[in-house]
């Protein structure tokens, strides 16, 4: 043990101000030792270890309680009784654990040795003999290959390995995005003559039930099947809409679409142009929409456009109508890509 | 000998014939490691890892990467009948009918939660002590590999039940793709298998999350700790610590039982958490559909920096050119802001390095207040993080507070910019200050309190000088000074090469440490002392202090820190 | 649209439009609500304390006939369900200017709420207040509230009905000690902010629906403490404080010389 070792070395270190040297202080050295409660009176080390003891047996008292509740505490059909089997299941569990955790640190603390200890560094660097060495084993080998003097060996060598992984990686990229046909941000699910129904119940939707002030989300009215298939969720991630009526006089619209909205009621893309988060937050009284996600504030009196946050492009809307009936109606697909922007998206 | 005993050297004969384990074991049984609390932050993010192995591995018994939709029928109520993925309904299998199975996923959460906070927490100490110096700048660089992998494992791992709140969060990550350049829309197809969502993706991110992350992550820690154990353990300054040793406690027995221990205590604390406090509740969010979304939409807080990040970029940055689109509001938020932020951490050992010239082998740990600037550029870096991380919760923040959101909005924008410099410059500021105290405390001592009265009627305070222990402490550092550099012509008038890079150099080195204070020097003390008896009044009982006549340093000569080039470069 | 404009300060205008809106929102009223009302059970005695009631509390920022002004909307048509749901709630009368009338101790007592409502209701048809089984949670289906609650409310309210913020200081507040009857009012009625979701949209059984799902969220969360139900900001707060808090608490253990 080399306790209070006090190296050659220690005192002064360098530094690169010139003449530092002359200038610092001593290391003084290890501090001295102090001991504890436990080395200077063998009751208190005793009664450490009792504590640690006891510290051991409170772990397997938590062992054996979690077993217990294992078995007598089952998840049961509540809330409550999901919730109480949980928290005796945990509790147990951490008594157990903590047990040994305190336990072993305890002991640590008081009884084992805490004489400090120190160890040499030795610089990472390894010796010029041992680096000339490395060198010559290096070059000794390039020699042997003669890889130096086979040129054309060396480029036969480089092209095969960096070729080999084409194998793996074409067919992978080849299939890992599907058929890659990405011209499907462009439509959508909705066409000519579509019923507007309510999600999530599938009730197509008429004119005169979407009064002044309601917010009504919004599907295409496909078959009961369509809509229980998993191919509808990528369908349905475009193609939710929302449905607002303000009072007509409220309305601003632009003089291309005139005609795309139905006495005062207004369906806009509920797909943010910011990042595609579903932008549902709608207040009644300004007539704006927030979403939830980054706070992108469009505003639906007025062709949805940004009045807030990181969105640049307002929603895209899409043009209403009412069929004989009276449902709402689609006239036709969106007449833009729905959700965030990307690169090709104007082409 | 007992025949446990027996045992033991017969299976260790058995295995050191075999393997020559007993050379480890001598070099590595008693190996020393200092003891410090902040040294024990890297073992809270190991332990929360492997915690995180062994309650993942119970999960993924239960748990079925699949978006098949079926209708589910169990607890609770709320999704009795609801059409789900199987992932969800798996998810809530686990949760309500496997005995222990919510105690489990809580545990894992809490852990992966964990795990982060322990890494940034780890990683602010091995800053701030500049425990990154040379030779350990490849183990920095391992353990930013590793922060952003655990970033990885914790995405992944939040998208796997297909609930709503995850699920828009995947949402997000499709727009932010889109948004690079020329091949966004084919990365989103990579990813998604086609179009957002898809039906590949729960699976893809359960490879991801339960092969690939983690074995990155196991073989990385291991290099993390191999290096470790290469370099020895850092330690902080103080008597008889060096850059040539290492002072601390031997491996086995103390740091068995004290790591180990810790292991125990982590695991415990974790499951206290599990067994009490709800987390990631998914029935709460319901299956994953396009439709809905929660007020409150915001990820695990590791990625809360790159919510608020986009929450704070206003949207004209979005151009047309020729044609195509450049989403600069999505681009500049979520991917140039997170590069640069991890960039500076990347580069900084090298940067610093290099305006110091400083080529030695660092063990000695520097206290934070000797590196002004280090300091003050962390603290900065964490501002902005910090900023960035409450602008993602700026809706929390807008109804607990009663505030505007849009405002809360304006206020981070401008304190992203603003509040890393001022946090720069008043931790700079303290800095200083902290080492003038050190100073002041080396040259005059402690304040004790006691107020003496001379014959001729003055008053002074006595002060005790400090012992040389923490003496050492206070004056065992190096001030760096700016760098100098050869002038940019040769003795014959001719340009030298290289020149404009010194310079740039230079100027940088001069940001770091042109404001300096110089370490106490022996000759300074002594100065200081000859202003009086110090020692001996100090020590002295008090009814002979009165009347004794000798001035004291102390109190009354409140020091002029002779702070050098510190003020005569102001 | 400019005849209109010159046309809106006539000395009639205010009187013509009135009619109008009595004319919309009774034509409006008879079709979606063919069920009567419960304004009708109130006696002529109820109506006419509700004027006196309104003419004291009311009548200054709503206008003597409750037609509305600049500060206040007209209460022609709105129903008593919307009288029921701002003063049992106490946002009505409201207090000060803010940026929306925020819930306190209600200011009228249940009589004088029913009083004022019948008033109101007398004024012009609108939504009634529902019966207590159209609010019974017993009755309604909290799968079914569920779905309809994460398509139509949680943006705005939470997941579980915590609340959230809106823009510009606005705020949906947390459902978790609203009454079933109020929250079936602010469907019926939207107020402030809040979009009217009217019987067509989301129809009565559906509205229980939601009220179920609701009620069945005031158990708490199976997992335990539900940490305010505020998805992982607040996960991530508690992580830092308690997690690391109390390890970091433990590591100074562990690395403090004992005693």
């Amino acid at each position: 043990m080399s306790d209070h070792q006090h190296s050659s070395e220690v005192g002064t270190t360098s530094s690169n101000a010139p003449g530092a040297e002359l200038e610092r202080f001593d290391d003084p050295g290890l501090p001295e030792h102090k001991s504890r409660m436990a080395d200077r009176d063998p009751k208190a080390a005793k009664r450490a270890e009792r504590q640690i003891v006891v510290l051991f047996a409170i772990s397997v008292i938590g062992t054996i309680a979690s077993l217990i509740v294992y078995f007598a505490v089952p998840p049961g059909e509540t809330t409550a009784s999901v919730r109480l089997s949980t928290l005796a299941l945990g509790l147990g569990m951490a008594f157990a654990l903590l047990g040994i955790g305190v336990g072993a640190v305890h002991w640590a603390k008081t009884l084992m040795s805490d004489h400090e200890h120190v160890d040499e560094r030795h610089e990472q660097r390894s010796s010029e003999e041992v680096r000339a060495e490395a060198v010559k084993a290096l070059t000794d080998g390039a020699q042997d290959s003669g890889i130096g003097r086979r040129g054309v060996l060396k480029g036969a060598v480089i092209s095969a390995l960096a070729l080999f992984p084409l194998t793996i990686a074409v067919p992978l990229i080849g299939s890992v995005g599907g058929d890659w046909n990405v011209s499907k941000f462009r439509h959508t699910r909705w066409e000519r003559g579509m019923r507007l129904a309510i999600d999530p119940s599938g009730r197509p939707i008429k004119a005169a039930d979407v009064t002044i002030g309601s917010a009504v989300h919004v599907i295409p009215d496909v078959s009961e099947e369509e809509r229980l298939s998993h191919a509808w969720i990528t369908e349905k991630a475009k193609a939710v809409v929302l449905l607002v009526r303000l009072d007509p006089r409220e309305l601003k619209e632009a003089e291309d679409r005139v005609g795309w909205s139905y006495d005062g009621i207004v369906a806009y893309s509920k797909i943010c142009t910011h990042v595609g988060c579903p932008v549902a937050l709608y207040e009644q009284q300004t007539h704006h929409l927030l979403c939830p996600c980054h706070q992108s504030t469009f505003d639906v009196a007025d062709g949805a456009k940004v009045v807030f946050g990181p969105a640049k492009r307002p929603l895209p809307q899409l043009p209403i109508t009412v069929d004989d009936e009276g449902y709402l109606i689609a006239q036709d697909d969106f007449d833009e890509p729905v959700g965030p922007s990307y690169w090709e998206r104007l082409k | 000998m007992s025949t446990t005993a027996k045992a033991a050297a017969g299976t260790a004969d058995y295995l050191d014939q075999r393997t020559g384990v007993g050379k480890a074991v001598k070099e590595f049984a008693r190996k020393v490691f200092p003891d410090h609390w902040s040294f024990l932050l890297g073992e809270i993010a190991l332990y929360s890892f492997v915690v995180l192995l062994i309650s993942g591995v119970f999960l993924t018994m239960f748990f079925v990467p699949s978006m098949a939709l079926i209708e589910y029928h169990g607890q609770p109520a709320s999704m009795d009948g609801v059409l789900m993925s199987e992932a969800f309904a798996s998810t809530l299998h686990t949760s309500f009918e496997v005995r222990g199975g919510l105690l489990m996923r809580q545990i894992h959460h809490w852990a992966a939660l964990l795990f982060m906070a322990a890494i940034v927490t780890h990683m602010m100490r091995v800053f701030f002590t500049g425990a990154f110096r040379k030779p350990r700048e490849v183990n920095w660089i391992v353990g930013i590999v590793l922060m952003i992998l655990g970033l990885a494992a914790g995405f992944s791992g939040y998208s796997l039940p297909d609930d709503v709140l995850s699920g828009n969060g995947l949402r997000i990550t499709d727009g932010v793709v889109k948004s690079i350049p020329l091949i966004g829309s084919y990365m989103s197809y990579f990813i998604f298998g086609g179009e957002f969502p898809g039906e590949d993706i729960i699976p893809r991110l359960f490879t991801v999350h339960i092969l690939l992350v983690p074995a990155l992550i196991l073989a990385l820690i291991a290099l993390h700790l191999f290096f470790v154990v290469l370099h020895k353990h850092t330690q902080y300054p103080g008597g008889g610590r060096t850059d040539k040793n290492v002072v601390g406690f031997p491996l086995f027995p103390v740091y068995v039982a004290k790591a180990g221990g810790f292991f125990f205590v982590v695991f415990g604390i974790l499951a206290l958490m599990g067994g009490t406090m709800s987390i990631n509740n998914v029935w709460n969010y319901g299956p994953y559909d396009p439709s809905p979304v929660g007020a409150g939409a915001q990820p695990d807080w590791y990625m809360l920096f790159l919510e608020g990040s986009l929450r704070l970029m206003p949207g004209q940055t979005e151009y047309v050119i020729g044609g195509y689109t450049l989403s600069l509001n999505v681009l500049i938020p979520a991917v140039v802001i997170p590069g640069l932020l991890f960039t500076f951490l990347i580069v900084y050992p090298f940067l610093e390095a290099a305006v110091t010239k400083d080529k030695r082998e660092h063990h000695v740990l520097d206290r934070p207040r000797n590196v002004p600037v280090r300091t003050g550029l962390g603290v900065a870096f964490l501002t902005a993080f910090i900023i960035l991380a409450l602008a993602g919760s700026n809706d929390l923040i807008a109804t607990h507070f009663s505030m505007s959101l849009n405002a809360i909005t304006w206020v981070f924008r401008i304190l992203f910019f603003a509040g890393p410099v001022f946090a720069f410059w008043i931790t700079k500021r303290i800095c200083l200050g902290l080492q003038r105290k050190d100073r002041e405390l080396v040259l005059h001592g402690h304040e004790t309190g006691r107020i003496v009265r001379f014959a001729h009627g003055e008053y002074i305070e006595v002060h005790r000088p400090l012992d040389e222990q923490e003496r050492w402490l206070r004056v065992n550092y190096d001030a760096h000074r700016p760098l100098e550099i050869e002038p940019a012509q040769d003795a014959r008038g001719v340009r030298r090469k290289g020149y404009k890079k010194d310079r740039r150099m230079q100027r940088l080195s001069r940001f770091f440490y042109e404001d300096r204070v110089e370490p106490v020097t022996p000759a300074e003390l002594a100065a200081a002392h000859s202003h009086g008896e110090h020692d001996t009044l100090a020590g002295a009982p008090e009814h002979q202090e009165i009347g004794s006549g000798a001035p004291v340093g102390g109190g009354r000569t409140i020091v002029s820190p002779e702070t050098g080039p510190d003020e005569q470069n102001r | 649209m400019k005849a209109l404009a010159a046309r809106r300060h006539h000395r009639f205008a205010p009187v013509v439009l009135l009619l109008l809106a009595l004319l919309v929102t009774g034509g409006v009223y008879a079709a979606l609500a063919p069920s009567p009302a419960s304004a009708d059970t109130a006696s002529t005695a109820d109506i006419e304390t509700g004027q006196k009631l309104f003419q004291a509390n009311c009548a200054t920022c709503h206008g003597p006939a409750a037609e509305g002004s600049t500060t206040a909307p007209s209460l022609i048509g709105v129903g008593a369900a919307s009288v029921d749901f701002q003063v049992s709630t106490g946002r009505m009368p409201m207090q000060m200017e803010g940026p929306q009338a925020i819930e306190k101790p209600r200011q009228f007592d249940e009589e004088q709420t029913a009083q004022l409502a019948a008033y109101v209701a007398s004024l012009g048809a609108g939504p009634a207040i529902p019966t207590d089984e159209q609010v019974d949670p017993a009755l309604g289906d909290s799968a079914n509230g569920g779905a309809l609650f994460r398509t139509n409310c949680a943006m705005c309210h939470n997941a579980v009905g915590a609340g959230g913020a809106l823009s510009e200081g606005k705020f949906a507040p947390a459902l978790w000690e609203v009454t079933p009857r109020n929250i079936y009012q602010a469907m019926q009625t939207g107020p402030q902010s809040m979009p009217v979701f009217n019987d067509a949209t989301i129809t009565p059984e559906e509205k229980r629906d939601i009220i179920t799902y609701l009620v069945e969220q005031r158990e708490g969360s199976a997992g335990g403490l539900s940490l305010g139900s505020l998805g992982p900001v607040s996960e991530g707060l508690w992580v830092w404080v308690v997690g690391l808090g109390l390890l970091i608490g433990a590591a100074v253990w562990i690395g403090a010389k004992s005693s």
